[in-house]
């Protein structure tokens, strides 16, 4: 195990009854990812790569294998310690926001900080995502990419050791979703978040320091791109 | 073959059991309330007819103190008259081994070689006696049940003076004394005994022979009970007639009927609550239950099938839950109508058991939780139906949300988040909330409107029998006596206070009005019997006028003020017009009161009474009694402990069955429309939920997020549902106003503990089933899909 590692994962296998059919979602995947490293995950639909981000956000458990992020067994805790754990060390980025449609901006992202230890004040984690003239407005005042900033501001103000999106431009126009890049580029780069993304969007992988592409609940291949770009760079 | 259609229909019903089942539940109960007590009073009303014509029960009663018999042919010549029949009765003492108060025996005369024109008896057990024999009598099956009375238990009973043992051979029912009761509206069997016996030996006892004092009448179809009743007054004037009287003001007809009357209000006025309170609950369920399906509905259209597909398709949904509440409601309302029906039927009496659902109750029922589910489902898709397929297909606009009034006013942040969102969600769809709030306070209401009836009978019980009443025994006198007598009476032992009154059977006109009843004389500082109303408010009659009941009142269309004419139908049968002085809200009864000393003048009687009370020490009770036994002049001795007795065994508990199964019904609505209010929402904000889990809200915050709304909701509408249940009560009462008895509208706080703590209750079960799902969100979906 390397000391070092936010993550690390041993002979991770998950596989559950759909029906009659057995699914072989994860067969066998080891994984340490860095403090602060940008990770791409790319791969067909049925790879495998929600349901090891699933894992590595605490949201379902492996079949068998070990996955720790840093001292916590990740593997055998209970649904409460899950809970806290997200709770108090993951920032989640959905592809549809998940916003409060009854909140402001500023609550939605009160609702999370008020429930941890040190978060930091709405106001500047929604600066931080270039919203702070929008602090008061609901989500159906406030376009597709800026819900979605708003929803990283949320995952961000709780201070996380890591930032997991699972296709974060998935529901954005070109336009908006570079401009969500940016911020979790930024985020990245500025705060030493580490991040964890998935996407079908091979360009995005130019900005990753590290690409994991999982086919048949493995990964097939891990990719440091020469140069890791900037959101402004990478065109699909 | 069944379509896709079709089969999503029954997937769907099934993923939906519980909230399906909790539905038709509410369905079920509003329907079986409404079928039971409709039933019941439909049968009873048969059976009361059914029993009247085969024991050819009489039309006209009338008394008189002894009139030859030669008057009976004229009697029967009368107008109007199909069949006259003679008799003779009379009150005596009645004892039995081990009993110490004493008990009357209605001795009546039979011949038993010839059976009987009118008021036929039913010979539940034992046999008839044998023509001629003079010491074997049939004794009234609610006497021979309350007392234990053996075949062949000799009954001990004075007659003219003389103690005559007398063998019961044989129980019998019938219909004039189907209540038996010494004058009271409170139903008297263990105390009070009818007893058949050979006409000709009590007509010989009593020195009647050749002589009869009491009369049947059945008359032709369409002849007018009152005109026969005048004629025959007419008639027995001069042989001390104590007026006729039809059906209506016949004793035990009367409080039959009151109770009949009682079912019919209980029978309509509530259960039509209950379906329709049901009927709002299923309106408003599956106006939610199509709305949240609006995704597949958008679904459905895009894939071609048109409108009038979807909308039969759902109705077809809502047709299935309200078939299962309808036949379970059925089902039910069976059951607890025959249950009432035997309830009643042993309590009457009748000598058949017969239940039947009339065709329009059932139907009726049906039509308007069809009617009720069909509105809801079809106005919820008049709004789906519009929904363009598109819609289905493109991200979700977020819902638009406003800040809190109270946010819009400049009032600073006073809630967490959390509580805004609550809040906000319940700002945002007030109309939504208000129905919620009016389904669980519609719960509330009908819970203490099913409830409240055991409240008045305690409330009416104190007050009748420890502030009206206070006395523990009264005496009736067989003939007035100078008031001295009752003086003498605080002689005996145990006998704390003595209080005399009088009462003289009057005919009561004014106009074209008439009411039979008796005229009390009450002494100026009487202290045992008083007048009071359900308030406690004391009303005393004044000098030179005449107090009447309320109700009487308002029969004989007479205000205070008014004049009344009073025909005595006692001693000298004075007639007399007299001012109404004012009127009372007894509970009870329908009185004419005045002071004793203005009655005796009245009467032209000088200082004299026929009734006394007493307040006695307990202890001494039994000697008291027993002196008063051997008492000639004490007619008729009421312990009145014993009353209260027989009217708790018998109507509380009528009242208590009815009351519980009523609220086991309301409950069931009430948990219907918290759960199904619960899972609505929970269906609605699932996603939302979810989201807030994966963010790392513990279950405890979720549930409390979708729960607050609900029970901000709940506690908003339990108060309102106290009012709303006092008003309904009110409101039944006011349909239920009845002539001899006026239910109060009292209302213990326990009535209303009771109500909120099973509203409350039931939302809490609710919110634990609905928890179990919050705890299964599937947290993983939420990051794929879209609301």
């Amino acid at each position: 195990m390397n000391a070092a590692s936010v993550f690390t994962a041993r002979g991770l296998t998950k596989s559950y009854r759909m029906g009659e059919t057995t699914v072989h979602a994860l067969r066998g995947v080891d994984l340490d990812i860095d403090p602060g490293e940008f990770i791409v995950l790319l791969g067909p639909s049925g790879s495998g790569k929600s349901t090891l981000l699933n894992i590595l956000g605490g949201l379902d458990t492996p079949s068998s294998g070990a996955v720790h992020f840093l001292e916590h067994d990740l593997g055998h805790a209970d649904e409460a310690e899950l809970t806290r754990y997200r709770r108090e060390h993951v920032g989640f980025v959905f592809q549809f926001y998940n916003l409060i449609a009854a909140l402001t901006a500023r609550e939605n992202v009160a609702l999370v900080t008020d429930i941890v230890p040190a978060g930091m004040p709405p106001a500047e984690a929604l600066a931080w995502v270039g919203l702070a003239e929008r602090l008061d407005h609901f989500p159906s005042q406030l376009s597709g990419g800026e819900q979605q900033r708003v929803a990283i501001a949320r995952a961000i103000a709780k201070k996380p050791q890591v930032l997991l999106c699972d296709e974060p431009t998935g529901a954005l126009d070109y336009e908006t979703g570079k401009l969500v890049l940016e911020v979790i580029a930024r985020i990245n780069a500025e705060l030493g978040t580490t991040a964890v993304v998935i996407t079908h969007n091979a360009a995005i992988a130019g900005m990753a320091d590290r690409v994991l592409k999982l086919g048949d609940g493995r990964i097939v291949a891990a990719e440091k791109p020469p140069r890791k770009l900037a959101p402004s760079e990478i065109r699909w | 073959m069944v379509s896709a259609l079709d089969r999503k229909l029954l997937r769907d019903l099934w993923s939906l059991k519980t909230q399906v089942l909790s539905i038709a539940l509410v369905i079920a109960s509003g329907i079986a309330g409404f079928i039971g007590c409709f039933s019941t009073y439909e049968s009873l009303r048969w059976s009361r007819e059914n029993y009247y014509d085969s024991a050819r029960f009489a039309h006209v009663f009338a008394y008189a103190k002894r009139a030859p018999q030669s008057l009976a042919a004229r009697i029967g010549e009368l107008p109007g008259v199909a069949e006259a029949e003679t008799r003779v009765v009379r009150d005596a003492q009645l004892s039995l081994p081990g009993v110490t108060p004493p008990m009357i025996a209605r001795l009546i005369g039979l011949d038993f070689a010839r059976p009987a024109g009118m008021n036929r008896l039913t010979l539940t057990r034992g046999r008839w006696p044998a023509p001629g024999a003079a010491h074997e009598v049939l004794v009234n099956q609610r006497f021979v049940e309350a007392r234990g009375l053996r075949l062949g238990e000799r009954l001990q009973v004075l007659i003219n003076g003389k103690l005559e043992s007398l063998a019961f051979v044989g129980a019998v029912l019938t219909p004039e004394y189907i209540y038996p009761t010494r004058g009271g509206a409170l139903p008297d069997d263990e105390w009070f005994a009818i007893v058949w016996m050979d006409s000709q030996a009590l007509a010989a006892a009593f020195n009647m022979e050749g002589a009869f004092n009491s009369v049947l009448l059945r008359l032709q179809h369409g002849a007018s009970p009152e005109r026969t009743a005048e004629a025959l007054d007419g008639l027995l004037a001069a042989y001390g007639g104590l007026g006729a009287a039809g059906r209506a003001d016949q004793a035990s007809d009367r409080i039959l009927t009151q109770e009949i009357n009682q079912q019919r209000v209980f029978g309509t006025v509530l259960p039509a609550v209950f379906l329709f309170v049901a009927a709002f609950i299923l309106n408003v369920v599956l106006h939610r239950q199509v709305n949240a399906q609006r995704a597949e509905i958008a679904a459905l259209k895009a894939l071609g099938y048109d409108d009038r597909w979807i909308a039969v398709h759902y109705l077809k949904f809502a047709s299935v839950i309200v078939l299962l509440g309808v036949v379970l409601g059925i089902a039910f309302g069976h059951w607890f109508g025959t249950a009432m029906t035997r309830l009643y039927t042993n309590l009457f009496h009748f000598p058949d058991f017969h239940f039947f659902m009339p065709a329009w109750v059932v139907l009726g029922g049906a039509a308007l939780a069809v009617a009720a589910a069909f509105g809801g489902a079809l106005a919820a898709l008049g709004g789906v139906v519009r929904l363009k397929p598109a819609e289905a297909l493109r991200p979700p606009a977020p819902a638009e949300f406003r800040p809190l009034l109270v946010e819009r006013l400049g009032v600073p942040q006073l809630l967490t988040p959390s509580q805004r969102m609550v809040m906000r969600s319940l700002e945002r769809k007030p109309l939504r909330a208000l129905v919620t709030v009016a389904g669980i306070l519609a719960s509330v209401a009908i819970l203490i409107a099913g409830t409240f009836w055991a409240d008045g009978l305690e409330w009416f019980i104190d007050v009748q029998f420890n502030k009206v009443q206070r006395a523990n025994v009264t005496i009736a006198f067989a003939e007035p006596v100078p008031a001295d007598v009752a003086r003498e009476l605080g002689r005996l032992p145990g006998v704390l206070q003595v209080e005399a009154t009088r009462a003289i059977p009057v005919r009561l006109r004014v106009g074209t009005r008439t009411y039979r009843t008796a005229l009390s004389g009450v002494a100026d500082d009487a202290r045992l019997g008083r007048i009071l109303d359900a308030k406690l408010v004391e009303t005393r009659p004044v000098p030179g006028g005449v107090l009447l009941t309320r109700r009487l009142a308002r029969r004989l269309d007479v205000s205070p003020g008014g004049r009344v004419q009073v025909d005595l139908l006692e001693g000298r049968r004075v007639k007399a017009e007299l001012v109404v002085a004012g009127t009372a809200d007894e509970m009870v009864g329908m009185n004419a009161w005045m002071r004793l000393e203005d009655l005796n003048r009245l009467a032209r009687d000088g200082d004299v009474v026929s009734a006394a009370s007493l307040l006695v020490d307990r202890a001494d009770e039994p000697a008291l009694l027993a002196r008063l036994k051997e008492s000639p002049a004490a007619a008729n001795v009421i312990v009145m402990r014993s009353l209260l007795k027989t009217f708790r065994d018998t109507s509380a508990y009528n009242i208590l069955f009815f009351t519980t199964v009523l609220s086991l019904f309301a409950a069931t609505i009430a948990a219907g429309v918290v759960y199904n209010n619960a899972r609505i929402q929970l269906g609605e904000r699932a996603w939302e939920l979810a989201s807030l889990r994966v963010l790392g809200f513990t279950r405890g915050e979720v549930s409390l997020l979708l729960l607050g709304e609900l029970a901000l909701e709940i506690a908003a509408a339990i108060p309102l549902g106290f009012l709303a249940g006092y008003w309904l009560s009110a409101l039944i009462l006011v349909f239920m106003e009845q002539e001899v008895f006026q239910f109060p509208l009292i209302l213990f706080r326990s009535t209303y503990l009771y109500a909120g703590v099973m509203i409350a209750a039931a939302g809490v079960l609710s919110a634990l089933i609905v928890r179990n799902r919050i705890d299964r969100l599937d947290l993983v979906a939420v990051l794929k899909t879209r609301e």
